[in-house]
């Protein structure tokens, strides 16, 4: 619909939208993150909650403990190995549409822990990641818009044809596996179908 | 009291006690006494009851690899009928060990390991198959966990520890890797800048 | 005593649960609601912090140390800068001193403030308290950050000295700050100290008799809490710590509310030291001359250097073999020490108990699992 028409006839007092503008304005408005904090970004994350840099007022009141009751998981921190299955069953645990924030760069791609034994080289090796926050640790104001990225890529959504998320389309799974303890490392190191590896795509 | 009293009095208090001072060559001066294991039990017991070093703050294990030596020794030989000196090089190869290190202090006692630490040192035999060493846990209990992160990174096999397993790493973990001589995995695709 | 099949119900609290302070597990066995059996599993944060330290210098270390204990980088830069100058042999000069002791203490104002928000957030004070405790920590931040760059990772301290000096104008915001913070306690504790549902479930909760506080290495606010006069700030006298005035708070029965009141008046005397620093900082050199910044190679040998961190005795040992790189770089942590005595407080306690018997130790697990 014309956006001045719209606009026109809100000044009024008659508001015109779509069901698909109304279903994704309630979803992002709402959004209730998970309890999972992993590391020195998780205060980061608490301070955001805080009364200074209020996340509150994003909708994000509620933080669940349950994954069962959340929308979103907040990866702060460095994902070890021994953690990896753990974050991978907790995103399995979430219903659909759940979306993954990666804070820190410890959750990208290991961050500077990255040459370590036990430090899973980025939490997009076994789950699909919507939003991606550099930082060590990000300030509030990123994860802040964090945040709102994460809002505008919920509300340009498309409910029908072939653009819909994932959720909507059924033949798409929304578990995925998880890894087990080796001897040596995680089993399998990554998921090949959600992680693309960047050298090997330079190299063709 | 000096380190020098503290090893007079343990081997006075404990007969039969191998034992001897390990000079460190750093400004800080804290030598310690390196203790046969098969006497650090007895040897731990007594420090803590006689000397009342009753806080054991820190327990380590470092790792000390083989390492070869090489010397020029001069020998005789005869050479197209002449007996003349000659240089060789001689390889020795001194075996590595592991190490648990403990810094002792005293919370009840002002006069011993007040500032600075009374250090405790114990060595196994050799890094591959001679690797116990005796738990002190039953006499600090401090080192209980410090002693499984020992088992866990280095392979150090502590006898005597109430419950010696995996602290760190997962319970199928097969390696130890604190080493110096650890490989990690391949599982990092190591992108154009950097890398070892 | 013998137990019917069917009567043990073993549960893993964590590693993500609302209130374990980061990923902590324990496996606990209960009969009806009594612990029975506790045994803590960490690990989950390992990101093997010595190896990476052998493998660089010991000034790259130092952004590591911040990552160990992180809501006190502060504090551990400086563990790590003593036990460095006490194997290189480093001097400090005057005014470098006092500002790693206004720093220090600015610390542990907020780390304490901090462990009493999150104590009674596991209470279900449902985030009030802590609200309120980081209101403070904030204008804490502030400071770090108008000083060193960085709010929580300030990686501020250097061998020999800090990095950046301190201007007038900084020195008078943290005076303003220290004598404000006294009104704050004061509204704090109105709340708190004197609360029934405070007093129901601490008193008596979690005791931890002194001997076994001294045999399994529990240090700082904990083991003061059981009756125990040990803080190195006087017992070490390091930096310049012999020069101020103030009283080490102790406990009568070590149980969570005397560990909760020990973070309390530890905040005032706090609160005195920074008065004395902040009022007698002379003008001066912030390093050390001799002190080289990069390619630090200190003789061979070997030092331990201790520090009184907010939560306990945080320790470096490092061994050196003259090469730029340490040869064995150890942290000894004081929140896994501390947890060596969780199973024998917990024991015969409620399990609603456990999440403020863990609440009161104040564990962070970036320093337990390294």
């Amino acid at each position: 619909m014309d956006q001045d028409l719209k606009t026109e006839l809100s000044k009024h007092g008659i508001f015109a939208t779509t069901f698909e503008e109304l279903y994704n304005w309630g979803r992002k408005n709402s959004v209730w993150p998970l309890t999972f904090g992993l590391a020195c970004c998780a205060i980061e994350m608490i301070a955001t909650t805080m009364a200074r840099y209020d996340l509150a007022r994003f909708g994000a009141e509620v933080f669940r403990p349950s994954p069962r009751q959340a929308d979103l998981m907040i990866v702060s921190g460095t994902v070890t190995k021994k953690m990896a299955p753990q974050v991978v069953r907790l995103y399995n645990q979430m219903p659909e549409p759940k979306y993954v924030i990666a804070m820190g760069a410890c959750a990208i791609s290991g961050g500077p822990f990255r040459d370590g034994y036990n430090v899973l080289k980025g939490i997009d090796r076994y789950i699909p990641v919507d939003v991606h926050i550099p930082g060590c640790p990000p300030r509030p104001e990123a994860l802040i818009h964090a945040f709102m990225a994460l809002q505008d890529k919920i509300s340009a959504q498309h409910l029908t044809g072939e653009s819909r998320p994932r959720h909507l389309k059924a033949e798409l799974p929304s578990e995925f596996p998880v890894p087990d303890f080796g001897e040596h490392g995680l089993e399998p190191a990554q998921n090949d179908e959600i992680f693309h590896n960047p050298l090997k795509v330079l190299q063709g | 009291m000096t380190l020098e009293e503290i090893k007079t009095r343990l081997q006075t208090g404990v007969p039969g006690c191998r034992v001897e001072i390990v000079v460190n060559g750093s400004p800080s001066a804290q030598n310690s006494l390196l203790i046969d294991r098969r006497d650090g039990l007895a040897a731990a017991r007594f420090l803590r009851d006689d000397i009342q070093l009753d806080f054991c703050s820190n327990a380590t294990a470092v790792d000390w690899p083989d390492r070869e030596k090489t010397d020029k020794v001069k020998t005789r030989q005869v050479v197209d009928g002449v007996e003349k000196e000659i240089e060789q090089t001689v390889k020795t190869r001194i075996p590595g060990y592991l190490e648990m290190v403990y810094h002792l202090f005293s919370i009840t006692n002002r006069e011993v390991g007040n500032q600075e630490p009374v250090v405790l040192r114990m060595r196994t035999g050799n890094r591959t198959d001679d690797v116990t060493l005796p738990s002190l846990t039953p006499v600090w209990r401090s080192a209980e966990f410090q002693e499984r992160e020992a088992y866990d990174l280095f392979g150090v096999e502590f006898e005597g520890h109430p419950d010696l397993r995996r602290i760190l790493m997962w319970e199928g973990f097969t390696d130890h890797p604190m080493r110096k001589d650890y490989v990690p995995p391949p599982d990092d695709e190591r992108e154009i800048s950097g890398g070892q | 005593m013998e137990y019917e099949q069917g009567e043990i119900m073993e549960i893993s609290m964590g590693p993500q649960h609302p209130s374990t302070h980061g990923v902590f597990r324990m496996d606990v066995r209960l009969d009806g609601e009594r612990v029975v059996r506790l045994k803590p599993v960490f690990g989950y944060l390992h990101r093997n912090h010595e190896k990476l330290a052998e493998a660089g210098s010991y000034l790259a270390s130092i952004p590591y140390t911040d990552r160990l204990d992180y809501l006190c980088s502060m504090t551990n830069n400086w563990g790590y800068a003593l036990a460095v100058e006490k194997l290189a042999g480093l001097a400090v000069p005057e005014r470098a001193e006092y500002i790693r002791v206004i720093v220090a203490e600015l610390t542990r104002l907020q780390n304490h403030a901090g462990m009493v928000g999150f104590l009674l957030q596991d209470m279900g004070a449902s985030g009030t308290p802590l609200m309120y405790a980081f209101r403070e920590r904030e204008r804490v931040l502030d400071l770090f950050e108008t000083l060193s760059g960085a709010r929580m990772m300030c990686n501020y301290m250097r061998f020999g000295g800090v990095r950046v000096d301190c201007s007038e104008e900084w020195l008078n915001q943290a005076r303003k700050l220290t004598g404000g913070f006294n009104g704050f306690l004061d509204e704090f504790e109105q709340m708190l100290t004197s609360n029934e549902i405070l007093m129901a479930r601490t008193q008596g909760v979690g005791v931890l008799p002194p001997e076994l506080a001294i045999n399994a290495g529990v240090t700082g606010p904990g083991l003061r809490a059981s009756g125990v006069n040990y803080d190195l700030r006087k017992v070490d006298r390091y930096g310049i710590y012999d020069r101020f005035q103030f009283r080490v708070p102790l406990g009568d029965h070590g149980d969570v509310f005397d560990r909760y009141m020990m973070r309390v008046l530890e905040l005032r005397e706090t609160l005195k030291i920074l008065e004395q620093a902040l009022r007698d900082i002379p003008p001066g050199p912030i390093m050390d001359p001799k002190a080289k910044l990069r390619g630090l190679r200190p003789k061979v040998g070997e030092a331990y250097g201790r520090i009184e961190s907010p939560k306990g005795e945080l320790g470096f040992y490092l061994i050196s073999d003259g090469t730029p790189n340490p040869y064995r770089y150890r942290v000894r942590p004081p929140s896994l020490i501390n947890l060596t005595v969780l199973e024998d407080m917990c024991l015969g306690h409620n399990i609603a108990d456990v999440v403020v018997i863990l609440g009161s130790i104040d564990i962070v697990m970036g320093e337990v699992d390294r």
